[in-house]
């Protein structure tokens, strides 16, 4: 186990640290202590390492995140896992706005609430959230599932393509071009084993499923006359 | 970008401690906006007197002979102190406006930063830090205060052009984000006989609330028709006589951060503006919800509430 004070070393020694751990490194178990709030702690790993931060996080933790476990004891601030691309981000408290913005992979746990914009332009990242969304969550979403045990707040997948959503609570307004949609034992396949990877404790079948209405992505050239 | 904190202190042991607090909070804002930067402090008022604090870029000549001179013009005992480029006039009650009128004609270089009983505003173009050493902020005492931190994006690097605005008495404005119809905002306000100073697009939301409240609206009635008549993203902190307010536009790009304890109730721009204050770590903190007004005030009973 090894820790690294920010306030003492400095953003970029502790991130050069880290950058510095290679694939088969010995040294996997990492503590970043007295965070407050800075930006882009634990952006850019990309090796099979476990970071753990104390305390809330600024802009942007774990952004572009390649295989690496990054957890954050307290919440986090925007941007957070931003374009990650595998690995796994747990936030122990909530998150703030466009958590896993353009995420192509991997998997985002909030056990408090996620804010708006949640999973924007999702690219294939997994987002599961305990609590509630905020408002334009998964805009433009086109890959990758977000689960939300809580309620999610207006225009949920406006102008989505083929990301898929699950809310167990209320929809407060669906996006353009977002519709329920039903729920077939292959989703309750994906959900249960998300909410397993997530570890939490959730029935699938109280779920809805919401997704891509598909008029108005399917946009072809020879249409433009009608426009 | 622009960076905003506020602090109104429940715990009247932190009131000594105000101007620093808010200055610390303030200098970590620094990287949102380095172009300017402006405090306005709540400092109490005392009976029988009120403020205004008045600013000139050539203190040396403005500030000379200026006690004498509205002494003179309001036949009653003023008293000035000076800090920097800064001016507090301490007046009797109920003659500022005559004070306002005859500012012009003392030294018309002189600008009006602001009025009211308890309120003291500074603001100057540079860093925070040498905005805050300027001015000795983090000796100030008050009840609450709030601070901004200047991205210019709209309009030019200035002086005026820095916020936070004073909107009425005892009243101002601090605001992070853009607004997109002040252009034809600004016409309609002066048509109305509002003054307007500047190109300033924050300039033209603070005399937008004022023109309201001139019409018999509430500050929060005027902050909620904001949210029909403005057009842009805005994350606004009012500061008021016995509180401070804060709104976020529907879209709520723009961030805000709350922490509240026993002692206070804080906004951050960023948390990392929050991360020093005393009893953070147990503090309830979260983010106010779009289009929606949020008001504290030392009048009422409850010490937060959230207007409808």
């Amino acid at each position: 186990m090894q820790t690294l004070d920010l306030q003492e070393i400095g953003l970029r020694a502790v991130n050069k640290t880290l950058h510095a751990q290679s694939a088969d490194t010995n040294q996997t178990s990492w503590i970043i202590e007295n965070a407050k709030g800075a930006h882009a702690i634990a952006c850019g790993l990309d090796a099979p390492i476990e970071v753990t931060v104390k305390g809330s996080t600024g802009y942007y933790c774990g952004g572009m995140n390649s295989q690496a476990t990054v957890n954050i004891h307290g919440s986090a601030g925007p941007g957070t896992g931003e374009n990650i691309m595998s690995g796994k981000i747990v936030i122990e408290g909530d998150a703030s706005q466009y958590l896993g913005a353009t995420g192509h992979g991997g998997l985002i746990v909030v056990k408090g609430n996620a804010s708006s914009r949640c999973g924007i332009s999702m690219k294939g990242v997994n987002i599961v959230v305990q609590g509630n969304i905020g408002h334009m969550s998964a805009f433009m979403g086109q890959s990758g599932n977000l689960v939300v045990c809580g309620d999610a707040g207006d225009a949920l997948g406006d102008s989505c393509y083929e990301a898929r959503f699950f809310v167990r609570g209320t929809v407060k307004s669906l996006g353009a071009d977002c519709e329920k949609k039903e729920m077939r034992a292959e989703h309750i396949e994906i959900l249960k084993s998300l909410l397993e990877e997530a570890g939490i404790d959730a029935d699938p079948s109280e779920f809805t499923r919401y997704g891509s209405a598909r008029t108005l992505y399917t946009f072809d050239v020879d249409n433009v006359g009608a426009y | 970008m622009c960076g905003i904190v506020g602090l109104f202190l429940k715990d009247a042991a932190l009131e000594p401690h105000l101007g620093e607090m808010l200055t610390a909070m303030l200098v970590t804002m620094t990287d949102r906006g380095p172009d300017s930067a402006g405090i306005a402090i709540y400092g109490g008022a005392t009976p029988g007197r009120t403020k205004m604090t008045v600013q000139s870029d050539t203190p040396e000549t403005s500030f000379a002979g200026l006690e004498t001179a509205l002494s003179k013009a309001l036949g009653a005992s003023v008293h000035m102190s000076v800090k920097s480029t800064h001016a507090i006039l301490d007046l009797p009650a109920g003659t500022t406006a005559k004070a306002r009128a005859a500012l012009p004609a003392i030294d018309p270089a002189l600008r009006l930063m602001s009025r009211g009983d308890s309120l003291e505003i500074y603001k100057e173009v540079g860093l925070p830090r040498d905005v805050a050493a300027r001015f000795e902020l983090n000796t100030m005492s008050g009840t609450h205060g709030i601070g901004h931190t200047r991205m210019a994006t709209e309009s030019a690097v200035t002086t005026m052009g820095a916020h936070p605005f004073n909107t009425g008495d005892d009243q101002c404005l601090v605001h992070n984000g853009s607004l997109s119809n002040h252009n034809s905002l600004r016409r309609k306000l002066r048509r109305d006989g509002i003054h307007i100073e500047t190109e300033n697009d924050t300039e033209v939301g603070a005399a937008y609330l004022t023109w309201q409240m001139q019409n018999g609206a509430t500050l929060g009635q005027a902050l909620e028709r904001s949210l029909d008549d403005l057009d842009g993203f805005y994350t606004f902190v009012v500061g008021t006589r016995d509180g401070f307010g804060v709104l976020r536009d529907p879209i709520a790009c723009k961030p805000a951060v709350m922490a509240e304890t026993e002692q206070y109730v804080a906004f951050g721009s960023e948390y990392r503006a929050l991360v020093d204050l005393p009893g953070i770590e147990h503090a309830r903190v979260w983010e106010p919800e779009p289009a929606t007004v949020y008001f504290w005030s030392h009048d009422t009973p409850a010490p937060t509430s959230k207007a409808a």
